[in-house]
């Protein structure tokens, strides 16, 4: 195995699907054991392939780009399916087997005694598999086909549970939610193939230049640059699978399916499809100044408005959710200042601190029997030492503390927008910046609730809670590990050459550029980092978190009682999804009723088929009337005709 | 591929006269057995077809030719392409499924029931392979006497409403066709379609036949306005019923625009594709909303049809946008392609989904939504399937669904932005109502005690199910097998209707 080839990805790409299909149609003939046994093989083969795609690409300077098979032929366009492997693959493909396998391993404990034990385990090696083909593809057709695989699955294990009310909910609103992205995505998609001829991303790109030189007419009498059109429609659907404001509503509500699937699909992997997505259209997005703004200004929002929603939740995975939404926008912000590198580095070291945090919360709700509320949790540090140690790790990681991964790719998201020039980027700046305080208040308004303060749990009869098995705290330390080390890795990968022709950046957006001619090794970073706002802001955070639930713990209550009013607007989530619920769900529902009621049974079958005969007994019925034989109404109706045919005339 | 037997009219005859041998055999022990034996040799010689099948010429293949009604010059002249093969193979496969579905259920005049289906297959197949219109015109109404007697032998309580409704529905539409057909006779001298196609027609001609052949098939496909029958048909009629309407008789509409609107009337096609396409829309906004308030299994699926539909008659008529903003013409083989495979796999997608309506129907007796509620607490692997088809109602990629949504979507770009804008919305109302749908149905607690005695699928239906979602999913991963069987008649319609008969 020391050259790319397609066996080597195949087998990569194909061995959590068998795994999957294994467990899913014998699962029950085979046994829980075997179930897990057999899809952690597959997750396992895939990791371990991962790796040496990985070393292979980085190390040996390899690439990867060929047809496996023709899906169709449709006259001179050729849509197939085929993998691209470059270093951004290389990096995803590590970071989804990586972080699945943790997964896998996890939930042996977590899912033990759950009845859908196998088709846990079928489903979310089916989501490897799909996330798999979503990374690897080298064209349009075949990342829809991934990104919509993962939706589906994503669908499937929210509403796992399918038995709560609340579950095939918020599954339905996730899949709707995130259909109204892919709307906008198969659109631009549909775009990029009426303006570049192909939906290969290699032709795709070479067109780049003749795309953007292009205008289109939406609407009569204006002119749209395509490459903007393109990429805005393209970005939505980015908008949607990394939830982004307004196509946000579906993530918090993710939350009802298991834990494990938060962390894997909800945290670390799924959600940053639409990073990833943008990162690897680079080529285009580079183009368009207007695309690039509007998706600094969009991630911008969320990472500043989410945070806000992550200091009222007292669901522990519900305020893991909005640290997500908020880390998202980080993200998206950094693709909106061309710092592609930046937030494909802050998806990674995101993929595998959030996946900490949301197992280490899995753990904590396992060891006190499915108790989600935070309010009935505290002072676990003590019973939990593991999971309190590298749940600190993982907050750590999250608020930026300076030398943990979170503090690389976050300051250096922060350092970019800060150079940048283009439209929002000063806003795109404040939001950020002020997101780190925010972000450092909620992390350590929940670390300290749950692990310090008073025991408030129920301790169901004396049974205190005890750590969780190893199944869970191998994956925790596991996590653990490279949520403080996988910062070392900026150097390469934000400001050398890691990501080389995989991410394109035009000279005048290349903000990394500039701040790597001040970049002086790791030591330098932290040590410059110390004398920035965002340590400062973090430190506030803390600071404020520890008075405000360690010390002062009356105070909380008296600030909510003074701001009721805000704190009501953050409790209605801004007012999201009441509006959905009545203006676009009850919307529709009506529009159909009166569509039906009044277009099919009232005018269609009504008036024009069942009518027709009655029709002919009404004219008729009307025409008696008329010859009733009185002369004054023949006179009255001459004198009406008169006056009619003079107005006609003379008007 | 010039065979020297008649395999098309074996594949049109066998199941007419086995169907009558089932008939005057009365109902015995050996109806069922014999029913499935002749509907799967019919399969069988139907594949026939497209093994021998040659795709690299537009020209009709297994041609048979010989007079009829010679006074006339009315010809048995039988052929296929491109076009027709698939769609013969499809009603093959859903008269199979249709027979097994009715194993059990029926219980009442069984002969008389699968003979229905199998002259009905017969029937058909011969509407797709006839070349003679007068030929086409007799099956094409011949093929409505079995299908009114399924629905009015074995459909519900307000059957015969049901029918009178599509009877008048698809009769207001024959007539149409059959004056267009004498008016072409009258000009041409023939009943040969295939001169049809060759004929110089004024732009008048042209838009008097168009409208009049439109007429006839967009109550077959069914277009908004005239599909207000489907759903009272659906409801009535009993599953097979409604699998065969689903699978074959909307496609005959299709097929029928594909046959003779374009090539016929070219110029008329595109000086009039703004009527069709924006008929189309409306079938695929507006009854996609409507689909999703309906409370009944079988009136929610078939608007979802209708729905579905459009993207055909949109496909097709979409061409002409395409040829006017772009040089290469690959965006209008895609739209057509993709019209025909959103044919097929709608074939698929809607029989199974219409035998799930049928599982549930044939235990509880009834189709509201909400008598249902947590099926898959005592239907576990009914459920996988009701959400796997679901899903591929709703156009999910991997499946035979995604496809032709997908093609046509695509192209549609390629004629209007807004267009390709409204067809998109499918992508959410199509899951809007599949999926509410299963959420109502398929998932929660177990909602009353009829649910909670409910006993999953039986082998019998496993396989009908499971066979129907593997050629789904095949079709799905790899649908260049499909598709390349019709390019060639696709660019030769492409070019026929890219030259002007003026």
């Amino acid at each position: 195995m020391d050259t790319l080839n397609q066996p080597l990805l195949l087998a990569l790409a194909l061995a959590p699907l068998v795994g999957s299909i294994i467990a899913g149609l014998f699962g029950s003939r085979i046994g829980r054991q075997w179930s897990h046994r057999v899809t952690i093989l597959g997750v396992a083969v895939a990791f371990a392939l991962s790796v040496i795609v990985f070393k292979l690409v980085i190390f040996e300077g390899q690439s990867y780009n060929a047809q496996v098979y023709q899906w169709l032929q449709a006259g001179s366009l050729s849509l197939e399916v085929g993998f691209m492997v470059d270093s951004l693959t290389a990096m995803m493909m590590v970071v989804v087997t990586f972080v699945s396998l943790m997964v896998h391993i996890y939930t042996i404990a977590y899912m033990e005694e759950d009845d859908g034990y196998s088709r846990f385990f079928s489903y979310i090696s089916l989501f490897t598999f799909s996330m798999l083909m979503l990374v690897m593809a080298n064209n349009f057709m075949q990342l829809f086909f991934g990104w919509e695989a993962v939706g589906l699955v994503s669908y499937l294990l929210i509403g796992f549970w399918y038995k709560k009310p609340t579950a095939i909910y918020a599954n339905l609103k996730a899949f709707l939610v995130n259909r109204v992205g892919d709307f906008g995505f198969l659109l631009g998609i549909a775009g990029v193939l009426m303006y570049a001829g192909s939906l290969d991303y290699i032709e795709v790109f070479g067109q780049a230049n003749t795309m953007a030189g292009q205008t289109m007419t939406i609407f009569e009498g204006y002119e749209w640059s395509v490459m903007t059109v393109v990429c805005i429609l393209l970005f939505i659907g980015a908008m949607g699978k990394s939830a982004q404001v307004p196509l946000h509503v579906w993530l918090p509500d993710s939350m009802e399916g298991p834990t494990p699937i938060s962390a894997l699909i909800h945290a670390a992997t799924m959600v940053t499809a639409g990073i990833f997505m943008v990162a690897r259209m680079s080529p285009l997005y580079e183009l368009s100044e207007t695309a690039l703004s509007f998706v600094l200004v969009i991630g911008a929002i969320t990472a500043l408005f989410m945070g806000f929603l992550g200091l009222i939740q007292n669901d522990i995975k519900r305020v893991i959710a909005y640290s997500t939404l908020s880390q998202l926008g980080y993200m998206t912000v950094a693709l909106g200042a061309s710092a592609y590198a930046a937030g494909i580095f802050h998806l990674m070291t995101h993929a595998f601190f959030k996946a900490l945090l949301f197992l280490g919360a899995g753990s904590v709700i396992m060891a006190l029997h499915h108790e989600q509320d935070i309010r009935k949790m505290g002072g676990l540090k003590k019973y939990m030492p593991i999971t309190y140690w590298t749940g600190l790790i993982g907050s750590l990681a999250l608020i930026g503390f300076p030398g943990f991964a979170g503090f690389f790719s976050k300051d250096s998201i922060i350092e970019a927008v800060h150079a940048s020039t283009i439209a929002g980027s000063d806003f795109a700046y404040y939001a950020v910046l002020s997101g780190v305080f925010i972000t450092a208040l909620y992390s350590f308004r929940l670390f300290f609730i749950v692990f310090h303060g008073k025991e408030r749990f129920d301790s169901h009869g004396g049974h205190a809670p005890h750590e969780s098995p190893i199944t869970v705290t191998l994956p925790l330390i596991l996590l653990a590990i490279p949520s403080v080390f996988a910062g070392l890795l900026i150097g390469d990968m934000v400001f050398g050459d890691f990501f080389g022709d995989a991410i394109f950046v035009a000279a005048e957006h290349d903000v990394l550029a500039q701040l790597g001619t001040h970049y002086h090794g790791v030591i330098g970073f932290i040590t410059h980092g110390l004398q920035t706002p965002p340590f400062w802001l973090a430190m506030a955070g803390v600071s404020t978190a520890y008075y405000l639930y360690m010390v002062n713990t009356e105070l909380p209550a008296k600030i909510q009682k003074a701001f009721n009013w805000v704190y009501r607007i953050l409790e209605n989530k801004y007012g999201f999804d009441s509006f959905n619920e009545k203006v676009f769900a009850g919307g529709s529902r009506l529009i159909g009723r009166i569509l039906w009621k009044g277009g099919d049974q009232a005018i269609i079958d009504g008036a024009m088929v069942n009518g027709s005969a009655k029709t002919i007994g009404m004219i008729s019925k009307v025409v008696r009337h008329i010859q009733s034989g009185y002369l004054y109404h023949y006179a009255f109706a001459m004198i009406l005709g008169v006056w009619l045919l003079l107005t006609y005339f003379v008007a | 591929m010039f065979v020297d037997y008649p395999l098309l009219s074996l594949v049109i005859w066998l199941p007419i006269l086995g169907g009558f041998a089932i008939l005057f055999n009365g109902d015995n022990a050996m109806t069922r057995p014999l029913s499935l034996i002749v509907s799967l040799l019919t399969l069988v010689l139907s594949i026939g077809l497209y093994i021998d099948f040659d795709m690299s010429t537009h020209e009709m293949q297994f041609v048979e030719h010989m007079p009829w009604v010679p006074v006339f010059d009315i010809n048995y002249y039988l052929g296929i392409d491109g076009f027709s093969m698939p769609l013969i193979i499809l009603t093959a496969f859903s008269t199979v499924i249709v027979v097994i579905a009715g194993w059990e259920v029926i219980q009442d005049r069984v002969a008389q029931y699968m003979a229905a289906f199998l002259v009905m297959e017969g029937l058909m197949i011969a509407v797709f392979a006839a070349l003679d219109a007068i030929l086409f015109y007799v099956f094409f109404e011949a093929m409505l006497i079995p299908l009114f007697l399924v629905i009015g032998i074995w459909g519900g309580p307000n059957k015969v409403y049901a029918t009178i409704k599509f009877f008048l529905y698809t009769f207001f539409g024959s007539v149409f066709l059959l004056l267009s057909l004498l008016y072409l006779r009258h000009v041409t001298g023939s009943f040969d379609i295939l001169e049809y196609h060759q004929v110089s027609l004024s732009m008048t001609e042209q838009t008097w036949l168009l409208l009049a052949i439109l007429i006839a098939f967009a109550v077959k496909v069914p277009m908004w306005p005239v599909h207000t029958w489907l759903p009272d048909a659906h409801v009535e009629a009993p599953t097979g019923g409604s699998v065969i309407l689903a699978a074959i008789t909307l496609k005959i509409g299709g097929y029928g625009l594909l046959r003779f609107a374009l090539p016929i009337a070219p110029d008329a096609s595109m000086a009039l594709d703004w009527l069709v396409i924006s008929l189309s829309l409306i079938a695929i906004v507006y009854i996609g909303f409507v689909a999703l308030v309906q409370s009944d299994l079988k009136k929610l699926i078939a608007y979802s049809s209708i729905a579905h539909m459009g993207f055909v008659t949109m496909g097709i008529f979409i061409v002409f946008g395409i040829f006017a903003n772009s040089a290469t013409g690959s965006g209008a083989v895609l739209a057509v392609e993709g019209a025909m495979v959103q044919m097929i796999s709608h074939g698929f997608i809607a029989a199974a989904m219409f035998l799930c309506v049928g599982v549930l129907y044939d235990r509880m007796h009834t189709r509201e939504i909400a008598h249902y509620g947590g099926v898959i607490n005592t239907m576990p692997v009914f459920a996988g399937f009701s959400v796997f088809f679901a899903m591929a109602n709703a156009g999910l990629p991997g499946t035979s669904g995604f496809v032709g949504e997908f093609m046509v979507i695509l192209a549609a770009f390629q004629a209007n932005f807004w267009y390709a804008f409204l067809a998109a919305t499918t992508l959410i109302l199509g899951a809007a109502y599949s999926l509410w749908m299963i959420k109502r149905v398929v998932f929660g607690e177990v909602s009353n005690d009829n649910v909670a005695t409910l006993k999953d699928i039986n082998r019998r239906e496993f396989w009908m199910l499971a066979s129907l979602a593997i050629i789904v999913l095949v079709i799905g991963i790899w649908p260049a097998p499909l598709i390349e069987v019709m390019h060639s008649s696709v660019e030769h319609l492409l070019t026929q209707v890219s030259q002007s008969k003026l």
